[in-house]
């Protein structure tokens, strides 16, 4: 929370400091930034390199269906909070359930492209270098997305019960904040894997 | 308060002379051991590594340099600017910082950055990009745990933990460019008289080379960490007279020797395991997975450096592995004793 | 911890039963109590890779020596490395973070108590698991093993094919267990620094440790997070079959070396930071002069963070990356010393025109000088890629690193357990046992790693558990065992000083030392909530203002 103002002799009467949870938040974003990287580093890396087995080119279809269910729901959430801000609960938490379901259908979205992977042309994790390059690199973004989904649940269920109102919306804002991170991992992961890796 | 100055003149004088100790012990104790296995970076014979002994006395001399300054420095201010009992109570001048100094001192470390990057970028393109003349010998090294195979793909020779090359002429060279391969982890090859290391990775081809001045036995031994045997995977290199390296190549191209005496040896070899690892020229056995043995008895030591080649020697490597070399891959083979017998009998045939 | 105990005539007071003091300790979200608790349990670890080293060495002393099996020598230096990196250096660092950045910046708590404890529970649990592994894995070479893969667990040896069982896997899991630890105290660092610094105290008037805490933060932030990425790329390799490391498969063992070395080499300067911190605290309080440059000291830590970030391929110059990339990292690794320098030279310049006090923190703070100076230099000499084809790999090398992390980041440590242990406990360190310790560890540190560079020269390659005789490196390897024991000496003489002082020591009061900075203005030990009331600061050393009102810090900055 933001540090309590008060003023002292001889300093400024406004000792303003930046808030613990954006700060905190900001620096877990950058820490899992640096994992993506890293992965992402892996996966550009292996490009043709897999010695047998399909090939992005042969199995992949671009999910832009999917994409958009989650690139939209940052807008649903923004606006959200928007609405928490000024106490309007009602819409507040009619957005929020609309983020989760199309987080939700994200993830159903990516389970069914890992279906078809799967079943249909034999790909896993252990088939080749683009398996398990693929697989780990969608597959860390869906745990974070699963992660975020969780959370919001949480606050959901708070929701529900009349919990969430104005004094909430800084630390919804955090939650937002990671949401929104997520999504901007997802247009990486898009571009790198469904864009440059065909 | 005299007797406090007397003491710290002591204690100045204590530590130096302990410094001189521990530099004369340093020195003796280098130098106390007898020549013949001592292998000194800052004693290179062959080019790849006088190159770089010649930068490593450059850097050094910087570096020499900057520690002398520095030090003086450092000593001459914990003694300058040791508190005296009459300064109690007051405060020094408090000294903020200075811009010019930091200036000084930022400018002159990045003046010396420059210089040594250029001398070792130098170094390190004449050694890595080197082209490769018409007379080099070629050698292919596979890394294995815990032995060196080495292949000569030109001259048809097939060898392992011992390396024979020709020594190199100036005036018309004749280096080894090897080629560095792995068939499991991650090894190195290091010969410090005859060149910096390189690594071999499995799926990395490496290159490197060494062209050496003057004949001898250089040593050398595996330098990354590939197992529990990683200690005893050693090398010896053996720079050879053009003629006594063209005499040892038709040594090792001849086929395997056929010595009717052994047969009973032979068909013990040839009926355990021994032929699934290890591979006799011209005989039906070619394992890939140890050591050839064509002409083992042209090798000074087995198991790659940790025994000498005596029949006793082999006898108790065939039998227990690892009272010689405790977790090297090759099995206890529990073999009978006049099998075992029968089986040195014919290693020390195959010369 | 004890303090003035008011008596109430008539009154029974009644000890407080021993476990509910542990249930205290053990639910604590106090950042004073973490942050004994990082350095109890660093301590404690300290002491037992102590010992493994001293195993290494007594393996050591002879050519052909049999006081351990090979197998037994490659898990010590595994399990010393890894232990001192992770579970004494990091632990023992982030504990005087916690205990001394609120402190220091007026503040009561850290950000995040609660997110303060967990981290330190999960490091806690990561050696741990390290050490169950003793026990629980079932390694290679028998049953219930540790981890023998060196510390950099390089690829293909931890694959299931060459490292079957489970050892490796607790190397993996203990540390990813506790990177997390400590990926959340630098969340928690950076929030405190960033939010929660008493009124007029700007980013420019902290103290030096803080802005040095905040930048180590930062870096663990970037660097612990790829680690953890190609470790999750191990255990994927290892259990579902994946190939990112599988060289039959066409992986590349040359990419964990990347991944493991753009954690490690940064891994080394959070490890030397915090070090920088006390020094930059402590030389000019013992100097009686404020820190020569402050905006300089500043610039050039945030300088060695960026730096640092793209040197990591010096430690891969053997492997045989290109020339182009052979020079590039030379210049980067060169570059990097040139801040580093840079702050050598201030605190030079702090020293110069002082009244020098050479306390025990002192001697150890000018320890570390001469020492940081010459590693610097090693480094050097390592950072030249042509000449590092010689060293590395070897004792050389082995000697540079040692000289670093013992000659720059012990010798730090106990600095600053001489300077602060008084604020802690209450209690000062007896100064006669103090000179002991630093003496005996000095002579000892210098026998063993000022020789240990030579075996190196002379071709000696580093985790080989025994050596042929007649290679010139008999009579050094036995000389620097010597001096492992001389430092094991010493090590004694200071816990003993530790366990002594903390309950016979003279007490210390709040400034023993006559400081400038927040903590010194405060009880020693500290109460729990730190200030009674919030201070507020008008420069960059409060009490100097307070005790010299004459002439205050505030006019000049």
């Amino acid at each position: 929370m933001r540090a309590v103002t008060t003023s002292f002799p001889n300093t400024a009467a406004d000792w303003q400091l930046p808030s613990r949870g954006k700060v905190a938040m900001a620096g877990l974003i950058i820490a899992e930034s640096a994992i993506f990287t890293i992965f992402v580093v892996a996966y550009l890396f292996y490009l043709g390199k897999s010695l047998t087995g399909p090939s992005p080119r042969e199995v992949l279809e671009t999910p832009i269906f999917y994409t958009i269910c989650l690139l939209s729901s940052s807008l649903t959430i923004h606006f959200a909070g928007k609405f928490l801000e000024r106490d309007k609960r009602g819409t507040f938490l009619g957005l929020w359930l609309t983020t989760i379901f199309l987080g939700g259908l994200f993830l159903y979205g990516t389970g069914q492209e890992w279906h078809r992977l799967i079943y249909e042309h034999g790909l896993t994790i252990s088939t080749n270098l683009f398996g398990t390059t693929y697989y780990s690199l969608v597959g860390l973004h869906a745990f974070h997305v699963t992660a975020g989904l969780v959370m919001m649940c949480i606050v959901a269920a708070f929701g529900l019960a009349g919990r969430v109102g104005a004094d909430q919306s800084r630390r919804v804002d955090v939650l937002s904040m990671y949401w929104h991170f997520v999504d901007a991992v997802w247009i990486v992961v898009f571009t790198v894997v469904y864009i440059l890796g065909r | 308060m005299q007797r406090k100055q007397n003491s710290i003149k002591l204690s100045a004088l204590f530590i130096l002379a302990l410094l001189f100790l521990y530099m004369a012990t340093a020195a003796a104790a280098a130098l106390a051991d007898p020549s013949t296995g001592i292998t000194n970076i800052f004693a290179p014979a062959s080019t790849p590594a006088k190159m770089v002994t010649h930068l490593s006395v450059f850097v050094l001399a910087i570096t020499g340099i900057i520690f002398v300054v520095v030090f003086t420095l450092l000593v001459y201010s914990i003694i300058k600017f040791r508190g005296r009992a009459v300064d109690a109570g007051r405060e020094p001048a408090q000294v903020y910082g200075s811009t010019q100094i930091e200036l000084a001192w930022t400018i002159i470390p990045i003046l010396i950055v420059i210089v040594l990057f250029l001398a070792t970028a130098r170094a390190i393109h004449a050694v890595q990009d080197a082209p490769e003349p018409a007379g080099a010998v070629e050698v292919t090294a596979i890394g294995h745990q815990y032995w060196w195979e080495f292949r000569y793909p030109k001259l048809g020779v097939v060898t392992a933990n011992e390396l024979h090359i020709p020594v190199s002429d100036p005036a018309n060279p004749t280096p080894t460019f090897l080629t560095l391969l792995s068939a499991d982890t991650d090894h190195s090859f290091w010969i410090p008289e005859l060149a910096g290391k390189t690594d071999l990775i499995p799926n990395h081809p490496n290159e490197m080379w060494m062209d050496p001045l003057r004949t001898g036995i250089f040593l050398g031994q595996c330098a990354q960490y590939c197992g529990v045997q990683h200690a005893k995977m050693l090398l010896r290199v053996s720079v050879d007279s053009p003629a006594d390296f063209a005499a040892w190549v038709r040594g090792q191209q001849q086929p395997a020797v056929q010595d009717a005496s052994v047969a009973t040896g032979r068909r013990v070899f040839e009926s355990n395991a021994c032929m699934n690892c290890h591979a006799v020229g011209a005989t039906a056995a070619n394992g890939r997975f140890g050591p050839d043995l064509t002409h083992l008895m042209s090798r000074v030591t087995i198991a790659s450096g940790a025994a000498t080649n005596t029949p006793e020697n082999l006898r108790l490597w065939i039998q227990n592995p690892d009272a010689i070399k405790p977790g090297a891959l090759m099995p206890a083979m529990k073999l009978t004793d006049s099998d075992l017998d029968a089986v040195v009998s014919y290693m020390e045939t195959l010369r | 911890m004890s303090s003035s105990a008011i008596t109430i005539p008539g009154v029974q007071i009644e000890e407080k039963p021993w476990v509910d003091s542990l249930h205290e300790w053990v639910t604590t979200v106090d950042h004073k109590r973490l942050g004994v608790l990082y350095i109890l349990y660093a301590l404690l670890f300290l002491v037992v890779a102590g010992v493994e080293a001293l195993i290494i060495r007594i393996q050591l002393m002879f050519p052909h020596n049999h006081f351990v099996s090979p197998q037994v020598f490659n898990r010590l230096f595994t399990m010393h490395g890894t232990t001192m990196v992770f579970f004494m250096g990091m632990p023992i660092l982030f504990g005087f973070a916690n205990y001394l950045v609120p402190l220091m910046i007026g503040a009561r708590d850290m950000a995040f108590p609660r997110l303060n404890a967990f981290s330190f529970w999960l490091s806690a649990l990561g050696g741990f698991l390290l050490y169950f592994s003793l026990v629980g894995a079932n390694g290679l070479y028998g049953a219930g093993n540790a981890p023998d893969v060196g510390w950099w667990a390089y690829a293909p040896l931890t694959a299931r094919a060459f490292s079957a069982g489970h050892s490796t896997d607790y190397w993996t899991l203990a540390l990813l267990v506790s990177g997390f630890g400590s990926i959340g105290t630098a969340i928690n660092i950076i929030a405190t620094i960033l939010c929660m610094r008493c009124p007029g105290m700007n980013l420019s008037r902290m103290p030096l440790l803080a802005w040095l805490n905040l930048v180590m933060s930062g870096m663990v932030l970037i660097s612990i997070s790829p680690l953890t990425a190609a470790q999750i790329m191990l255990l994927i390799d290892r259990y579902l079959g994946g190939h990112f490391f599988d060289t039959q498969a066409g992986g590349s063992a040359m990419l964990w070396m990347h991944f493991f070395w753009i954690f490690g080499h940064p891994e080394v300067y959070i490890l030397i930071i915090p070090c920088f911190a006390f020094m930059s605290e402590i030389i000019p309080v013992f100097s009686r002069k404020p820190i020569f440059g402050y905006p300089v000291m500043v610039a050039a830590t945030i300088c060695i963070g960026f730096v640092s970030m793209s040197v990591w391929a010096h430690h891969m110059f053997s492997v045989g990356m290109n020339s182009y990339a052979n020079s590039f990292f030379t210049i980067t690794t060169m570059a990097v010393g040139v801040p580093t320098g840079i702050k050598i030279f201030n605190w030079l310049g702090t020293m110069w025109g002082g009244r020098i006090q050479f306390k025990v923190p002192m001697l150890f703070s000018i320890g570390f000088l001469f020492q940081f100076l010459i590693a610097g230099l090693t480094g050097v000499m390592l950072g030249s890629a042509a000449f590092a084809s010689q060293l590395t790999l070897s004792y050389f090398v082995v000697a540079h690193f040692h000289y670093t992390l013992v000659g720059g980041v012990v010798f730090g440590v106990f600095a600053a357990i001489y300077y602060w242990y008084p604020k802690i406990t209450g209690r000062m360190l007896n100064e006669t046992l103090g000179k002991w310790h630093f003496w005996l560890f000095l002579i000892g540190f210098h026998l063993t790693f000022d020789l240990m560079h030579i075996p190196g020269l002379l071709g000696m390659p580093r985790r080989i558990y025994t050596y042929e005789p007649g290679r010139g490196w008999d009579t050094l390897n036995l000389l620097i065992s010597v001096g492992a024991f001389i430092q094991a000496i010493a090590i004694l003489m200071f816990v003993a000083n530790l366990i002594i002082s903390y309950f016979k020591g003279a007490r210390a009061g709040n400034d023993p030392w006559d400081a400038w900075t927040l903590e010194w203005s405060i009880s020693s030990p500290p109460p729990a909530y730190n200030f009674a009331t919030v201070p507020t600061v008008a420069s960059r050393r409060p009490l100097w203002d307070l005790k010299h009102p004459e002439d205050p810090d505030s006019r000049y900055e």
